[in-house]
């Protein structure tokens, strides 16, 4: 009797033991929050959040996935992969997107279109424009639904000189320089993802790293 | 003892049950039941769940009726061995069940049937709907893609919207198609839903009644950000729709230009895995 | 295993005893041949594939790596010895697999006993498992906005709990019962392929692991539908489902076969098709829905396969392929599949409440009848699923009268079980509670189904949480509210160890208040707008959602009172059941406890239906 009530408390241990580590290890995992208004050069009163987008993460910032398509920010110094942002709500922030990344095209050309940034423009190396020339040089877009906030990313060339293949990568690369700013509104937690099918080798090209969070899609959480 | 009859009782209770149930459900419960009075469709499904309901009423009654009578008049005493009459059945019963059974199922698909043919019910009638509503009536293109619906009037210019504005008493026709995978448009209080599927055409037709604020969700599982594919629609009058459109076709000019000419369905090149 | 051999082999050193074909082989075979697998599709996929690399996962590989575990788990449980041995001219006979001991429930036994209890136990486990996942998609519905758990972990979850229930319930009734008692119930000895039957179980026990190693893999997103083309889309997760549920398809239709030739040929003289037990009738036309429809299934999941690795376009729009071909071969194996989870149901309850009424079955023929219309309907109704998909839609007013008309012979089956209720002699032990549990459940399920059937209707409860709480009150009210009544009816004949009673009827209490305190709110969730499978929703549904949940983990805990009570009653315990407690006429309860290997000393001569209750001095039926 004793022996097989130990049994039974060891299993019972072992099953809630099982159930716990399913929770920790996998179900409740995300990549970590950066704060945007810590981030990068701060401004009077705004948040700055600073992005770059590669074409490849590379091994040192994701060993499962190296090749995989990503978005990575700017803090402490270095370039960390993580989409998850904190904002300041009700006030201006200042986005600054570095795309080393080549033109994939969008499947809606409407998001070729900035909206909801001040202006209803984005500026791209220093030129302020209201829409790209062509939805087929979009490369990205960073965009919050929830806010109203689609900017379209344009690509690389493809015949650019010193091009970045995999993070990390350097302002030395060819890269296209993306700046715009918006308003964040009360609190709350949005979505934020990417509507260019850039996924390569997936159908429709939204698949892999586009839907998944700590590449092309994350949070902003505006407190 | 001579044993009650149970049957008689049975149905006593379940007319009384019934005839104070229905009413009930009819007129106290059908006109808070959804999807509302935001369009025709709507309404129309409001009618069509209260009558559900009223022919539901008294069969629910009638089973639960009878599983709480049985449960209270034919026990075993507790510890008791007797055994109950060996009925087999009964012909009467029997086809008396059949025949009621397969009159109220049949007029049910017969009264579905007349509604769906009266006006296609709000839902997804395919590319070639069987049942179009006379008049003029106003395209709408929704457009399905992970994760977003946006609209487009090809009447004003094929210009391509971020929120659905629908101009009130006035027919619409919702041009339903997906750019990836399989999405489902439904806009609630409108009494719509269609499935939004890549490369084909899906029509449903609403008429709104009520100046109100809709709410648009994804109905279809479609991957990732599924669940956040929601957004608020409004149903405006006439004139205010006109102004509406005017300024969305200048605030969106810069993409207007870029837009494919107005199709019922885009089918962009499917990238493949190699590509 | 003759009782010499098994003296010999207790005799052996322990090391000595873990070689040969038995679990453990099975699990490092399965090992090597993943591996093998793994290697082997990335050996042709890389080098004639270079974007393999860029998707950093390889379907190919792990389809193949799936394959080749499941060979080598099946080869290490003996599987192949039998074909080989013939090959070699040396036939064996069943009886090698008929041991004795406890050690005959961890490999491949041939002795539907030993199978059914298996199952019992394995599908438990699953049960538990998709349980524990149904569990956190409430704890995170418990905020309008996701909190705990990521949004691609909360599809997986709902993906899990859904493709695990679906999956492996399928076999909730015909695995542990019906492999037990069809062969008891009928007079027969063994099942008419026994080694097939064991290779279900083990089939479906390696699809189970299969499933839960999706987690490794990214999961899936697509609920356990599986629509195309986003399972297309989809990381390496995917094809641990399509895997799975290929291999529960593979299961199914193989048990259904084994079912349908057993029952077709292997009853006692003088069980004529009117004197079959009720019960076994269901199983028949379960059986024939699954040997019908399961392969649909797996010709549907090899097409995905075959869209996922080489790209093939069977549901790729634009490339010549469409995302409603899916939708209907889906549709067209779905809507039987749930009648499979139903049918068994319409059984248990309608074999078990004459026992509890002592009166025989009333409408025996209607209730025939009517599972088999039941089973026959069921392949006409699958585009009720599309109604709103633009798919057909000329043809909605058929699939209308069709769905509304499959109510017709579920009607029968009520009337049935209230028939047999009239002036009756009503105890109420545990199974007959559960059964009631079912007629309640069971009556909202199928009420709430005509909302669905209803083409103007289902526009606004299509994909919604109405859909959901309608096939929770069919499927987990209707079978697994059946599946625990078989527990407490039948486990004290498998077991000869009796429940805890007292506890018993807490856990069916709980369970019943709970189980409607959770699914009842979730009409209203989806009448009032809230879409199925989300993890957010508008803040006024807060209220409802709260309510739901903690219902919810209410009835996760009364499966914990009967956890506690499994393992009371039948591991501590262990009071012995008296032979027959329920004063049964059914032919399973003559048979001695525990019952011998071969059934019966000489097979019954059988000279009436089962139900020879309320007339007194009657004998048995069995002579």
């Amino acid at each position: 009797m004793g022996k097989r009530l130990v049994v039974i408390c060891a299993a019972v241990a072992l099953v809630v033991a099982l159930i716990a580590l399913y929770i920790s290890s996998w179900v409740t995992v995300v990549p970590p929050s950066v704060d945007a208004a810590s981030v990068g050069p701060g401004g009077s009163g705004g948040a700055q959040l600073t992005l770059q987008t590669v074409a490849a993460v590379g091994p040192r910032l994701s060993s499962s996935r190296p090749h995989w398509v990503s978005y990575l920010v700017y803090r402490n110094g270095k370039w960390e992969r993580s989409t998850n942002f904190t904002l300041p709500a009700n006030s201006l922030v200042r986005v600054t997107v570095y795309n080393y990344d080549g033109e994939s095209g969008l499947r809606n050309p409407y998001f070729s279109q900035p909206q909801g940034t001040t202006g209803g423009t984005e500026v791209v190396d220093g030129k302020t424009v209201r829409a790209l020339d062509s939805p087929d040089y979009a490369s990205h877009t960073f965009a919050i639904p929830g806010l109203g906030i689609f900017v379209p990313i344009p690509g690389v060339k493809d015949d650019a000189k010193n091009p970045c293949d995999t993070a990390p990568c350097a302002l030395s690369n060819a890269h296209r320089t993306v700046t715009f700013s918006f308003r964040t509104g009360g609190k709350g937690r949005f979505r934020w993802q990417c509507f260019v099918p850039c996924a390569a080798g997936t159908i429709t090209g939204f698949g892999g790293a586009m839907q998944t969070i700590g590449y092309m899609d994350g949070f902003v959480k505006v407190v | 003892m001579s044993e009650p009859n149970h049957a008689r009782r049975l149905g006593a209770i379940w007319l009384v049950a019934t005839l104070i149930a229905t009413p009930l459900v009819i007129f106290v419960l059908g006109p808070v039941l959804p999807p509302g009075n935001g369009s025709e469709q709507a309404s129309g499904h409001v009618t069509d769940n209260t009558v559900l309901m009223a022919v539901m009423t008294p069969v629910l009654l009638l089973l639960i009726v009878y599983f709480v009578y049985a449960l209270v008049a034919f026990r075993q005493e507790p510890g008791g061995i007797l055994e109950g009459p060996a009925i087999r059945g009964n012909a009467r019963v029997q086809i008396a069940w059949i025949v009621v059974t397969s009159a109220i199922v049949l007029s049910l698909a017969a009264y579905g049937t007349a509604r769906l043919l009266e006006d296609g019910a709000g839902s997804g009638g395919g590319s070639s709907p069987v049942v179009v509503p006379a008049g003029p009536k106003l395209q709408v293109q929704v457009i399905g893609q992970q994760w977003a619906f946006t609209y487009r009037y090809p009447s004003y210019g094929g210009v391509e919207t971020p929120h659905l504005v629908l101009p009130v008493g006035q027919m619409v026709e919702l041009h339903v198609t997906s750019l990836d995978v399989v999405h489902s448009f439904w806009a609630y209080q409108l009494g719509v839903k269609a499935d939004a599927n890549p490369g084909q055409d899906n029509i449903a037709f609403v008429k709104p009644t009520e100046l109100e604020s809709f709410s648009v969700r994804c109905s279809e599982l479609c991957g990732l950000w599924h669940g956040y594919m929601f957004d608020h629609g409004n149903v405006v009058s006439a004139a205010d729709f006109k102004s509406w459109i005017a300024q969305q076709r200048v605030k969106f000019a810069p993409s207007q230009k870029l837009l494919p000419p107005y199709s019922t369905t885009y089918i962009p090149e499917p990238a493949r895995r190699a590509g | 295993m003759s009782d010499t051999e098994a003296a010999e082999r207790a005799a052996m050193p322990t090391w000595r005893r873990l070689l040969g074909f038995n679990l453990l082989t099975a699990v490092i075979l399965a090992i090597v041949g993943y591996y093998f697998g793994w290697w082997l599709g990335n050996q042709f996929s890389s080098s004639s594939r270079d974007y393999v690399a860029d998707l950093d996962y390889n379907d190919v590989a792990l389809i193949l790596a799936y394959l080749f575990g499941v060979v080598g788990f099946l080869v290490g449980l003996g599987f192949a010895n039998y074909p080989l041995a013939r090959l070699i001219g040396r036939p064996p006979s069943l009886r090698a697999k008929e041991g004795r001991g406890v050690s005959r429930y961890f490999g491949l036994c041939t002795d539907h006993k030993v199978v059914g209890m298996q199952y019992l136990v394995g599908i438990g486990i699953f049960f538990f498992v998709g349980g524990v996942n149904a569990m956190l998609i409430r704890l995170e519905l418990l905020n309008p906005t996701p909190t705990t758990i990521g949004p691609s972990q909360y599809l997986s979850l709902v993906g899990m709990h859904g493709t695990m229930m679906m999956g492996m319930m399928t076999s909730g009734i015909l695995g542990p019962f019906a492999n037990y008692f069809v062969p008891l119930m009928i007079g027969a000895r063994r099942m008419a392929f026994p080694r097939i039957e064991a290779l279900t179980f083990w089939l479906l026990m390696a699809a189970g692991f299969i499933l839960m190693s999706t987690i490794f893999f990214g999961g899936f997103p697509t609920g356990w539908t599986g629509y195309q083309p986003l399972a297309d889309q989809t990381v390496a997760g995917m094809d641990s489902y399509l895997c799975f549920f290929a291999l529960v398809g593979l299961s199914m239709t193989l048990l259904g076969l084994n079912m349908l030739a057993t029952i077709i040929s292997l009853r006692a003289p003088g069980l004529t098709w009117s004197r079959l037990p009720i019960f076994v009738w269901a199983v028949f036309a379960t059986s024939i829905l699954m040997v019908l429809a399961a392969p649909m299934l797996i010709g549907t999941l090899l097409m995905a396969m075959l869209d996922r690795t080489i790209d093939t376009s069977f549901f790729v729009a634009g490339a010549g392929g469409s995302s409603f071909l899916y939708e209907n071969l889906f549709w067209f194996f779905g809507h039987p599949e749930v009648y499979v989870l139903a049918l068994p149901g319409f059984g248990i309850v309608l074999e078990l409440i004459p026992v509890f009424t002592r009166k025989p079955l009333w409408g025996y023929r209607l209730a025939v009848a009517g599972m088999l219309g039941v089973s026959l309907m069921s392949f006409f109704v699958w585009q009720h699923h599309l109604f709103v998909s633009g798919i057909n839609a000329a043809l909605r007013p058929f699939y209308m009268l069709s769905t509304e008309i499959i109510s017709i012979p579920t009607g029968f089956i009520f009337l049935c079980v209230m028939g047999t209720l009239w002036r009756a002699r009503i105890t109420l032990a545990v199974p007959m509670l559960f059964c009631l549990g079912w007629a309640f459940n069971f009556l909202i399920g199928g009420l709430s189904g005509v909302f669905l059937s209803d083409a103007p209707s289902d526009t606004d409860t299509h994909g919604s949480f109405f859909v959901m709480a309608h096939f929770h009150y069919t499927i987990m009210g209707g079978l697994i509210f059946t599946f625990f009544a078989a527990i407490y009816y039948w486990v004290p004949k498998m077991t000869g160890l009796s429940f805890n009673e007292r506890l018993a009827k807490v856990h069916f209490w709980v369970m019943f208040i709970a189980f409607n305190s959770t699914f009842l709110p979730l009409f209203v969730l989806g009448m009032k707008g809230m879409p199925r499978r989300v993890s957010t929703y508008a803040d006024n549904l807060q209220g409802l959602n709260v309510w739901v949940s903690v219902s919810a983990f209410v009835l996760g805990l009364s499966m914990l009172v009967f956890l506690v009570n499994l393992v009371y009653s039948l591991l501590i315990a262990r009071n012995r059941s008296p032979h027959n407690p329920w004063r049964s006429k059914s032919l399973e309860w003559q048979t001695p406890t525990p019952v011998p290997v071969n059934n019966f000393e000489q097979i019954p001569v059988i000279e009436s239906d089962p139900y020879d209750y309320g007339v007194p001095l009657a004998g048995n039926g069995v002579s």
